[in-house]
């Protein structure tokens, strides 16, 4: 009870706060504060007291994550600062063209990208161990500070059969962004291709189409998956590559379902514009009107979506590995990782270093996602532009 | 007195590329009780932007940078939100171009109307209800007790913009500000809307800024005409006294816009094969029959026009033409030859000797194909030149069409004008070498200089090429200065056809009398008389009627 008094004490206060400085702000006379509301100077009021909440925050010693996550915050912007300013200073004159209109948060995808792209092209030999390599001391805690029970030898620490954490967040890279990033790419293609088709077509094509992927998406993806992966280990006879294939193939032609509708969707809009009907009375042909005519006008959802699309193929893979059909053991997964370390989380309240272990390789897919995502945003705002 | 509103010096700036660019550049306007001003230019001229100022409005993106906006001795530019929103909808009043998509579909006519009474607290919802029928019935809206409680998708488009003028008069404002209220209407329509704007501004002794681009409408509605041009005022005038003595060259050139007209061309030999005759064309989309046994003929370097009202059944015919549509019955003959139904069957060379232009040039062109691509595409796919020889061609197109290569030819659409994109859709079409080209529509999006400039290009390709055109329009101007032959087609049938001054000529099929004295002239009395001429009385079955 007291905790809804307190709730309730705390937004009066706030909006009193809210009141008040408006009141004063009209003194002034100001056109912006006489034509304030007051639902925004209570937004006002709510900014300034998260911020000095934030502020005390920072000097409580049980804060540690709040601290990191700030810390890593100014570390990221100050990076996609710098690279944004080298960007515009060192180049051929098209790309620094690029760099100058660019916003941070692109800046910051871009480099973030790029980053993961290095590591997991020179994995091997980044990576100071082999990703399969048990390597004698288990659970060594990140941090390496052998007061706090650390190896500086491992410096994000051991798993709990001894293989060094670093390592196999490097190699992880290679294994779940290419298998995830070849996946999405699949499933775009196939998804992209049949939808614009049937949005072309139409008619008996576009039902057949349209009907089979209902069919697939009454299903519950992740049982499915499973049922189709199992089915494939039996194909696979116990070949790892074989397995891996299947499974990309799998859950590209799931994830596939989602984009048929969406490219559908799009391009039936698309195939009613006067350009498509002037190219059809051209005597064009089907690759013309789809991929010359469509494609470059249905791009901007597309691609939207495949920054959506991207992090949930990489999800769903974490997910059957975690089920143990997924990448198979010895290779090192982010999904997997996470699922392994996941204990440790427990410890959070005591040693926020031990907690660390399971979030590293969370951070690792997290980080990712955003870097995507705040690319494809700047894309996208480019190609609206563009059309106004 | 003072005057009830009053702007001086006004600056506005819009946000493209990062950067402020200047919209409406200092201009004054002075407004009188009772008063109807006109506000006349081209798109772009900054007439709703400034028609929206006068309510101390910015669109998003866009800013009122200096001057002042006094409405009855309030600086609206300086009110608060409060006060302005006292004002809004109950001394100020806005009437959108589109009355379709200013009505909230989901709810019920009548309800929309009272909404502003009453939440100004003027009457209560009772009241209002009858009030809101009083105005309907004065607007001479048909079945004024009950088409209330009909949904915006159940009344017409000339009924829902007279609704919308009923709802901005339900708080009885001083100031109206009517924005281009008939623009997207058929001219017999449009006749209608007029007459009962015109009505009720007398009647309340409303005071309103007609804003239009349409010269012969705001003669019929103003007393006093501004006209503007990229933001500043050339000149301003009474309404007789512009149309008869207009000062400045600007207005001088878009008064004799009219002017242009074609004579029209020796009748064809009896013998003639036609290049192309449609021959008893049935067609229907679905149950729904569009077009019953329609047969007309176009000869080699002629010009036929397709006139009738939205609905009558001109695109569909262009439809059944290019093969879109395959008709129910009849058969359409290119040269002496029927031609396959659908266009699927039809050959290269068939679907080559017909093209088409479209009326929105917007989506008529790909955006995101270069000017380049859009018209190489056609003389790479049916002559099959690559390379040099390629943009050799793309080049001699544009010449043609008097775009400049070097300067075009890398654009996006995107970055074109109006006029300019349809001169693009133009060169596209001329780029397959055709005998025949069908013009949806062509000028009907376009500012009539802009539009005129297009007419004197496809009349100085026809002279050249030799090419045939079927000119679909709801304009009887645009006939007037291009056609050779009329059509005439009512709901899905010929009603009349013929040499275009035997067509302009009386006596007319009822119809085509109808269509002809609908359209407005630079004549202050024109509405008047007509409105003598017909009675008030059988207008309002005529929109009866069209319900």
């Amino acid at each position: 009870m007291s905790v809804w008094l307190w709730i309730v004490a705390v937004l009066a206060a706030l909006l009193g706060l809210g009141w008040a400085g408006r009141a004063l702000g009209q003194l002034s006379g100001r056109r912006r504060f006489r034509d304030m509301s007051l639902a925004e100077a209570f937004g006002w009021a709510l900014a300034l007291a998260a911020l000095l909440g934030a502020a005390w925050l920072w000097t409580r010693p049980g804060a540690v994550y709040f601290r990191w996550a700030l810390i890593g915050f100014a570390i990221s912007a100050v990076a996609a600062f710098v690279f944004r300013l080298l960007g515009r200073h060192l180049g051929p004159e098209r790309l620094r063209k690029q760099f100058r209109k660019m916003p941070l948060t692109a800046a910051f995808g871009i480099l973030v990208i790029i980053i993961y792209a290095v590591v997991a092209i020179f994995a091997g030999w980044i990576a100071p161990h082999g990703q399969e390599a048990v390597l004698g001391a288990a659970n060594v805690v990140p941090g390496g500070d052998p007061a706090m029970g650390g190896d500086p030898a491992f410096p994000l620490g051991t798993d709990r059969i001894g293989r060094d954490i670093l390592s196999r967040l490097i190699y992880g890279a290679q294994n779940t962004v290419g298998l995830a990033f070849a996946t999405t790419l699949l499933a775009f293609f196939l998804g992209g291709a049949l939808g614009l088709l049937a949005a072309v077509v139409g008619g008996w094509l576009d039902q057949l189409l349209s009907r089979g992927v209902d069919v697939l998406m009454a299903i519950p993806s992740l049982i499915f998956a499973l049922l189709l992966l199992t089915i494939a280990s039996v194909w696979a006879e116990g070949a790892r590559g074989w397995l891996t294939f299947y499974m990309v193939v799998i859950i590209a032609v799931i994830d596939s379902t989602r984009v048929f509708r969406l490219a559908r969707s799009v391009g039936i809009g698309i195939v009613v514009m006067d350009y498509v009907e002037a190219a059809k009375l051209r005597g064009e042909g089907m690759g013309h009107l789809v991929f010359r005519e469509i494609l470059p006008n249905a791009m901007a959802p597309l691609l939207a979506e495949f920054g959506l699309r991207f992090c949930f193929v990489f999800l769903t893979i974490a997910s059957l590995s975690f089920l143990g059909v997924g990448i198979q053991p010895p290779l090192a997964d982010w999904g997997t990782m996470v699922r392994d370390l996941a204990q440790f989380i427990n410890f959070a309240a005591f040693a926020p270093m031990v907690a660390l272990a399971p979030l590293l390789p969370a951070l690792a897919i997290a980080l990712l996602t955003v870097g995507v995502n705040f690319v494809v945003d700047w894309m996208l705002h480019r190609a609206s532009g563009l059309k106004s | 007195m003072t005057p009830l509103l009053e702007i001086r010096d006004l600056r506005i700036e819009g946000r493209s590329d990062e950067k402020w660019h200047p919209i409406v550049e200092g201009v004054d306007l002075t407004l009188g009780r009772g008063e109807v001003l006109g506000l006349i230019g081209e798109s772009g001229a900054g007439k709703s932007t400034l028609g929206l100022a006068a309510m101390g409005y910015a669109r998003d993106g866009v800013r009122i940078s200096g001057g002042s906006v006094r409405f009855d001795g309030m600086d609206l530019l300086r009110a608060s939100t409060e006060q302005k929103r006292s004002l809004m909808g109950r001394r100020i009043a806005y009437v959108a171009q589109s009355a379709a998509a200013s009505f909230n579909p989901a709810h019920k006519l009548i309800d929309q109307h009272v909404e502003a009474p009453v939440r100004h607290g003027i009457r209560d919802r009772g009241e209002s209800g009858a009030d809101a029928v009083e105005l309907y019935e004065k607007l001479r809206l048909p079945d004024p007790d009950r088409i209330g409680f009909r949904y915006p998708h159940q009344v017409s488009g000339g009924q829902l913009q007279r609704m919308m003028t009923a709802m901005a008069m339900s708080c009885r404002p001083d100031l109206i500000i009517f924005d281009e209220p008939t623009t997207a209407l058929d001219v017999t329509t449009q006749i209608e809307v007029l007459a009962a704007i015109r009505d009720i501004v007398d009647q309340f002794g409303t005071s309103a800024i007609y804003i239009t681009h349409d010269l012969a409408v705001v003669a019929q509605m103003a007393d006093r005409i501004k006209v503007l041009l990229s933001g500043r005022e050339v000149e301003t005038a009474p309404t007789r006294e512009m149309l008869t003595h207009p000062r400045e060259e600007y207005t001088k050139s878009l008064w004799a816009v009219r002017g242009f007209h074609r004579p029209e061309k020796p009748a064809p030999a009896p013998g003639d094969t036609p290049i192309l005759s449609v021959e008893g064309v049935t067609a229907a989309y679905g149950r729904q029959t569009v077009l019953e046994e329609i047969s007309f003929d176009i000869h080699p370097g002629r010009t036929v026009a397709v006139v009738g009202e939205s609905g009558s059944g001109k695109s569909t015919t262009a439809r059944v033409i290019t093969g879109l549509l395959p008709p129910r019955s009849g058969t359409v003959r290119f040269e002496g030859e029927a031609l396959p139904a659908g266009y699927r069957q039809r050959g290269k060379d068939q679907l080559r000797q017909i093209q088409m232009i479209y009326q929105m040039a917007d989506t008529a062109l790909n955006p995101r194909q270069s000017v380049a691509q859009i018209i190489g595409r056609p003389v790479r796919f049916y002559r099959g030149l690559r390379g040099r020889a390629l943009r050799a061609r793309v080049d001699e197109l544009m010449e043609q069409i008097e775009l400049d290569p070097a300067t075009f030819r890398d654009r996006l659409p995107g970055e074109l004008s109006g006029g300019q994109k349809q001169r693009v859709g133009i060169a596209r079409a001329l780029a397959a070498e055709p005998r025949l080209i069908i013009c949806d529509e062509v000028t009907s999006a376009l500012d009539q200089i802009v539009a005129e400039g297009i007419l004197r290009l496809l009349a100085r390709l026809q002279d050249e090429l030799g090419l045939s055109y079927m000119f679909i329009t709801h304009d009887l101007a645009t006939v007037k200065a291009i056609a050779d032959e009329v059509v005439v087609m009512q709901s899905g049938r010929v009603i009349e056809q013929g040499a275009k001054t035997a067509m302009f000529t009386p006596p007319h099929h009822p119809y085509t009398d109808l269509l002809l004295s609908s359209v407005p002239e630079m004549d202050p009395d024109w509405l008047d008389r007509l409105l003598a001429e017909r009675g008030v009385e059988g207008l309002g079955e005529a929109a009866t009627d069209r319900m």
